[in-house]
């Protein structure tokens, strides 16, 4: 395989096609749109989908090829490309990827089809529209994490915000509009103070340099401030950051967002979005101001966040009438291990971390594709209108039980491997925090466990739901990739945790040296 | 594990035997539950229509009624399952496979040098940093000994189980979560490292969940269930922080190398301790120890096979094998096993009164299972770590035939008033009473059981039993739990203090045990007399495994016989065989030297244990009259310390009053109502909002159009500014 994907050299233009791509995907859906605006609402809606999901198809088919092509092993970033973009700012379109990259753009681009299939039947108004914003949604995506100029990192940062503006905005549920003006204006304020860091440190490289220059190679490399300036820096992104993550208290956006996104939108936020700001914490926060990481006031009040985080999601989880809600509520509690993972600052807690985040990405995934699929079909989220419908669609009942065991994270599955190593290495820095956390396995287990019961279980008493009908192949079809990653990565995680495990190591001497030691560690090629 | 990539460690005598086969032994009961759950699966599925929100509200309801989804009473309805021939043949065949392949293992053990350990490496697990995790099986004595019974019980219960649930609709799911149990269970006895123990020690919670919550349509089993899984979590809580601190101290998760390095740590000292108490918190809840126990009597939700199996044989005594496991940790903390001791005496003596008092035959039981499990821990806390495993094994006999024989009468009984539509309660012996007429072998079978448990001479459980007394007396001097101090209480009146209360449950266990004897099977039927004509024996299928146990439970005890009773048979199989992975540590706790007792005093704990065992019978007896009793339904509420006793001392009640209430309440009226949706989204977030609209609407108000006030703005402004520059 790998011999093959040099003999077309791959690597040359893998990324580029990857942001590329999509953007004639919406272009082709804009055409189709215009070709077929005669034609009967019902028809071009069943071409429409067909014709996006090929696209996302593709995308993910062409994506293939980096987990073989990506030297993870390698000091110095793969499969990138720099070209210059706005050269009068020193603005240049570089972008490349390491072992902790792959896995998520592996992540998008294999949900992404994924999310479309799972809007199959229920997006029936504007179609063209809501694809041609998952495509640009995607863009956003990748250029998050491909990124390693820092305005280009910057611009894709935002983009994704008006696309899932939009998403939750036309095709949500009734509080659409609250829901998304407050994701949208919560995100944005977030990371206006990172732009002007991104500014400031730009000015600074751009001095050293003697050129204008964003290149993150070159700030890592070059750029060095003084105690205060390099925390307020660190403050400005890490907030930029933990409103993605999100962080407690900066979470109220998400259960508003997820509850009125359409099911696409939620397993999109959940599964990728989410994402960015854990990724923003291992790709800038922490390489760039390792000694604001390092200095414990700030280690311990973000581990502190996070671990009120891991606690109150999962509590206020217990409590949700709404199953959306309470999934999104759990999100806040196992996004809160991924933090722990990170700022622990241990080999195996940050590839808990990485794995958590990949994880929670299918479970998580998984579970809104789930309650988009009974929703489609009772026209409810709320818990107690269900109840024992196991005997009526007893292929769903399954499913959803073995994707809860996943988030809760039970041997055998994905969700058990990523907590435990988060648990079992920050245990090593952080004690006192880790046996906290733990007690989320406890609720975790009564929050999913205590809803599975209300959904599935109990006397099957509401006449309403004896008519559901069961999963259909497509629903199954898209559903088996997501159980085939529970399961496979439970057993055998090693595949992945070996994609990430350099990068993740570097990262954390580095930190830990508090960039003392040879930047090379890290950083990937000398400009 | 579907590739094993077979790399034996070295050169292990067992390597070139049939034990190099040991994978398969989790693999076949996992090829089962795949098998059955496909079966499950097919016959229960419909595929939905391909758009799923057409049409949505016009044919609902004739679809589901012709399909006859019978939703509600679906347990009573004896509609079999179309795959069921399939699964009668697979689920049970796989055990019987398993149990084959366990018994040439343990042959194959036999004739080697077993000084060492076993270990058969399948791949790495989780490769990172310093954690070097395989996925790999370790067979030693010990984990043979549980290979032996979970396959040999397990098989029992599977055949037995053929009887009881082949008229079920879930009957192909029935046995694939069996099977699944199986699999983690063989998983948990084989892990090599902690964490993989720990897939298994999860794993069978969740087996358990699945089938205690097996008829779901029932809130309170469904109920059961799910209190199970968390009160399990609870202890699991602890089995992860003592990994943590294994990690962290030791550098290791492998059990090999936490045993070695584990007593390179300062004996007694804080780490040590901290592990062996954190690991029992674990077993506390797999086991149903105080403050654990809560679960278990209510797991009796589940089908009454699922009982004997995973709550009685199998997976309750995981924790003690875990203990025996980590038998270097414990004996490395003396503190930490006076706990375990006076736990276990305590959960022993506790569980004993309350089934003195339960009318629930299966209750009575589980009841009886958690006082067991207490002497259990009893014998591994204070270092017997072989009588433990023996009552352990013992225990695995006579209980199960217990559960099985309990079946055996709910199943007849559960006939005899479906056939006249009666909704009796079938479980209750107030409903019972004369049996032995209709079930004749059931009677006599479960009296072996009963005394085996009672401790009558030269049935197992009196082997066990004696031994785990005698050894927590031989320990009450010169050990260093002696040397030891627990709250400022010397170690040998804690001992003296677990022996006391070990003699007390044995009396209530000979006086519980007669009861529900009694109740059950003596005296005249308070059936009915419509039902009468309709109790006959079991099957059978059924009866045929309780035949088995009921020759292990009365011969069991041939596995260990005291030097004292060397007349009967072979004198410490068990100890001999044992003795390469709990000797030392056993060792240890003894202060070098095998636990001496004098042959007068080995006589008078014997002699006391015999006087005990009859008494309690003998009072039950005497005391008891099933003549007396009436129906459930024409029984008066209890009163008093009976009420306390029937409602099992309201500690239930009082955990949700305490716990689980206050943690809803206050995660719903103070951190969702009160701080996310109050104080973080309506005082910040909507509140930041209204705030901007507020400048917003301010701004507004000041463009009047009128110029004049403009120009009045405009001179202040310039008037200020003047002033300011001026005055600096």
């Amino acid at each position: 395989m790998t011999a093959f994907l040099s003999s077309i050299n791959y690597n040359a233009w893998i990324v580029p096609v990857l942001l590329l791509l999509p953007a004639f995907g919406a272009v082709g859906l804009w055409a189709h749109a215009l070709l077929t605006a005669n034609d009967p609402a019902d028809k071009r809606w069943r071409e429409v989908r067909v014709l996006a999901f090929a696209f996302f198809l593709g995308e993910a088919l062409l994506s293939l090829g980096l987990w073989w092509s990506i030297d993870t092993a390698a000091i110095g970033w793969q499969a990138m490309v720099d070209l210059s973009w706005i050269p009068q700012w020193g603005i240049r379109f570089t972008v490349g990827l390491d072992g902790i990259s792959l896995t998520l753009v592996l992540l998008t681009t294999l949900m992404m089809p994924l999310a479309v299939l799972g809007s199959w039947t229920s997006i029936r108004t504007k179609p063209h529209a809501y694809y041609a914003l998952l495509l640009l949604l995607t863009i956003g995506m990748l250029g998050v994490f491909v990124s390693l100029d820092l305005v280009l990192f910057y611009v894709m940062w935002e983009i994704m915000l008006v696309p899932m503006y939009l998403v939750i905005g036309v095709w949500g549920g009734e509080r659409r509009l609250y829901a998304a003006i407050k994701f949208f204006i919560y995100t944005m304020i977030g990371s206006l103070l990172m732009l002007v860091a991104i500014l400031y440190l730009g000015s600074e490289a751009s001095r050293i340099a003697g050129a204008p220059t964003f290149s993150y190679d070159f700030i890592l490399n070059n750029v060095r401030l003084d105690p205060t300036t390099t925390l307020w820096l660190f403050g400005a992104f890490a907030l930029a950051f933990a409103v993605k993550v999100p962080m407690f208290p900066f979470h109220t956006w998400l259960p508003d967002a997820h509850v009125e996104a359409p099911t696409a939108g939620s397993v999109i936020l959940a599964a990728i979005m989410l994402k960015m700001g854990t990724f923003g914490f291992v790709r800038f926060a922490l390489p760039l101001f390792p000694s604001a990481a390092m200095n414990p006031a700030v280690r311990s009040f973000i581990i502190a966040l996070a671990v009120i985080g891991i606690i109150y999601g999962a509590l206020v989880a217990l409590v949700q009438p709404d199953f959306k809600k309470l999934v999104a509520y759990s999100s806040v509690s196992h996004l809160g291990f991924v933090m722990l993972g990170i700022f622990a600052l241990t080999t195996e807690s940050m590839q808990g971390a990485l794995m958590v985040n990949i994880n929670h990405g299918v479970s998580t995934g998984a579970l809104f594709l789930l309650i988009g699929m009974i929703y489609e079909r009772r026209h409810t989220r709320m818990i107690a209108d269900y109840g024992g419908i196991a005997k009526v669609v007893p292929i769903f009942a399954t499913i959803l039980t073995i994707v809860s065991l996943s988030s809760i994270g039970v041997p055998g599955t994905n969700g058990f491997i990523g907590e435990f190593l988060v648990l079992v290495g920050a245990y090593k820095t952080q004690p006192l925090a880790t046996v906290i956390s733990a007690t989320a396995v406890i609720f975790a287990a009564a929050y999913l466990l205590w809803a599975l019961q209300r959904i599935i279980y109990n006397k099957l008493d509401k006449p309403a739901n004896e008519g559901l009908k069961d999963l259909n192949w497509r629903e199954i079809g898209l559903l088996v990739p997501l159980l085939i990653a529970i399961v496979w990565l439970g057993v055998y995680p090693k595949p992945l945790l070996d994609k990430t495990e350099p990068a993740a190591r570097r990262l954390v001497e580095y930190v830990q040296t508090g960039g003392v030691k040879a930047a090379v560690n890290i950083t990937h090629t000398a400009r | 594990m579907m590739h094993p990539a077979m790399i034996p460690e070295g050169a292990h005598p067992l390597a070139a035997t049939v034990a190099r086969f040991v994978w398969l032994l989790p693999l076949l009961p996992l090829l089962g539950f795949l098998i059955n759950g496909t079966l499950a699966m097919l016959g229960a599925a419909k595929v939905g229509p391909a758009d799923p929100s057409a049409g949505h509200d016009s044919d609902d309801h004739g679809h589901g009624a012709a399909h006859g989804h019978d939703a509600h009473d679906a347990h009573h309805a004896p509609t079999r399952h179309k795959y069921a021939a399939i699964t009668s043949l697979v689920g049970p065949g796989v055990l019987v496979a398993a149990f084959g392949l366990a018994v040439a293992c343990f042959f194959a053990m036999r004739s080697v040098d077993m000084e060492r350990p076993f270990l058969l490496t399948l791949f790495q697990w989780m490769p990172v940093g310093d954690l070097n995790l395989t996925a790999s099986f370790l067979l030693d004595p010990l984990s043979m000994v549980m290979v032996l019974v979970i396959t040999g019980v397990g098989m029992l219960i599977h055949i037995f189980s053929v009887g009881y649930m082949q008229d079920d609709p879930g009957y192909p799911r029935y046995f694939a979560y069996l099977n699944l149990f199986v699999f983690f269970m063989l998983v948990l006895v084989l892990g090599g490292s902690y964490p993989l123990l720990f897939v298994g020690w999860e794993g069978v919670g969740l087996c358990s969940y699945l089938l205690i919550g097996f008829w779901f349509s029932e809130k309170a089993n469904a109920d059961a269930g799910k209190k199970a899984f968390i009160v399990n979590r609870i202890g699991d809580f602890g089995f992860l922080v003592a990994m943590f601190l294994m990690f962290a101290n030791l550098g290791s998760l492998d059990i090999a190398t936490v045993a070695e390095k584990a007593v390179e740590l300062p004996m007694g000292g804080a780490i040590v301790t901290a592990m062996a108490l954190f690991l029992f918190l674990g077993c506390t809840g797999k086991s149903a120890q105080i403050p654990l126990y809560v679960r278990l009597p209510d797991a009796m939700a589940g089908p009454t096979p699922v009982s004997a199996l995973i709550h009685a044989a199998t997976m309750v005594t995981a924790g003690v094998y875990l203990v025996a496991r980590s038998s270097a940790i414990f004996s490395m903390a003396p503190m930490a096993q006076l706990v375990v001791a006076l736990v276990g005496a305590l959960t022993a003596f506790f569980a004993a009164t309350i089934g003195l008092k339960q009318w629930d035959i299966k209750k009575v039981l589980a009841y009886s299972t958690v006082s067991q499990l207490g002497y259990m821990f009893i014998g591994v806390g204070v270092g017997a770590y072989v009588a433990g495993v023996f009552h352990l094994v013992t225990h695995a006999f006579f209980k199960a035939l217990l559960f099985l024989g309990s079946g055996s009468v709910i199943y007849v009984m559960h006939a005899a008033y479906h056939a006249t539509h009666n909704h009796d309660d079938a479980q209750d012996m107030r409903n019972m009473g004369g049996l032995k007429t209709y079930m004749p072998v059931t009677f006599y079978l479960m009296w072996i059981a009963t005394l085996a448990i009672a401790g009558i001479p030269l049935f197992s459980g009196f082997f066990s039993k004696d031994e785990i007394l005698g050894s927590v007396f031989a320990r009450i001097s010169h050990s260093t739990l002696a040397e030891a101090t627990l709250f400022g209480v010397p170690g040998g009146t804690i001992l003296l203090i677990v022996y006391v209360l070990g003699l007390a449950s044995a009396l209530m266990t000979a006086i519980y045990m007669t009861r529900m004897m009694l109740y059950t099977f003596h005296g005249p039927n308070r059936t009915g007399e419509a039902e009468r004509s309709h109790l006959t024996e079991a099957p059978w299928i059924m009866t045929g495994p309780l035949v088995v146990l009921a020759a292990l439970a009365a011969f069991g005890g041939w596995l260990n016989v005291p030097e004292l009773l060397s007349a009967v048979g072979p004198v410490g199989s068990l100890d001999h065989w044992l003795e390469p992975v709990v000797g030392e540590a056993a060792l240890r706790t003894t202060l070098g030297a095998a636990p001496h007792v004098t042959h007068q005093t080995e006589l008078m704990l014997v002699g006391t244990a015999i006087a005990i065992a009859v008494a309690g019978i003998a009072f039950a007896l005497l005391r008891l009259k099933p003549a007396a009793l009436v129906p459930k339904k024409d029984s008066p509420a209890a009163t008093g310390i009976s009420r306390v006793l029937e409602n099992k001392y309201f500690v239930d009640e009082g955990y949700d009053a305490a716990i689980v209430q206050p943690t809803l309440a206050v995660s719903r009226a103070v951190l969702w109502k009160g701080l996310d949706a109050g104080i973080i989204d309506g005082l910040f977030v909507n509140g930041s909002a209204l705030l901007a609209r507020a400048f917003g609407w301010m701004g507004s108000q000041l463009q009047t159009g009128q110029v004049g006030t403009y120009a009045w703005v405009l001179l202040i402004g310039v008037i200020t500014l003047l002033g300011a520059f001026t005055f600096r």
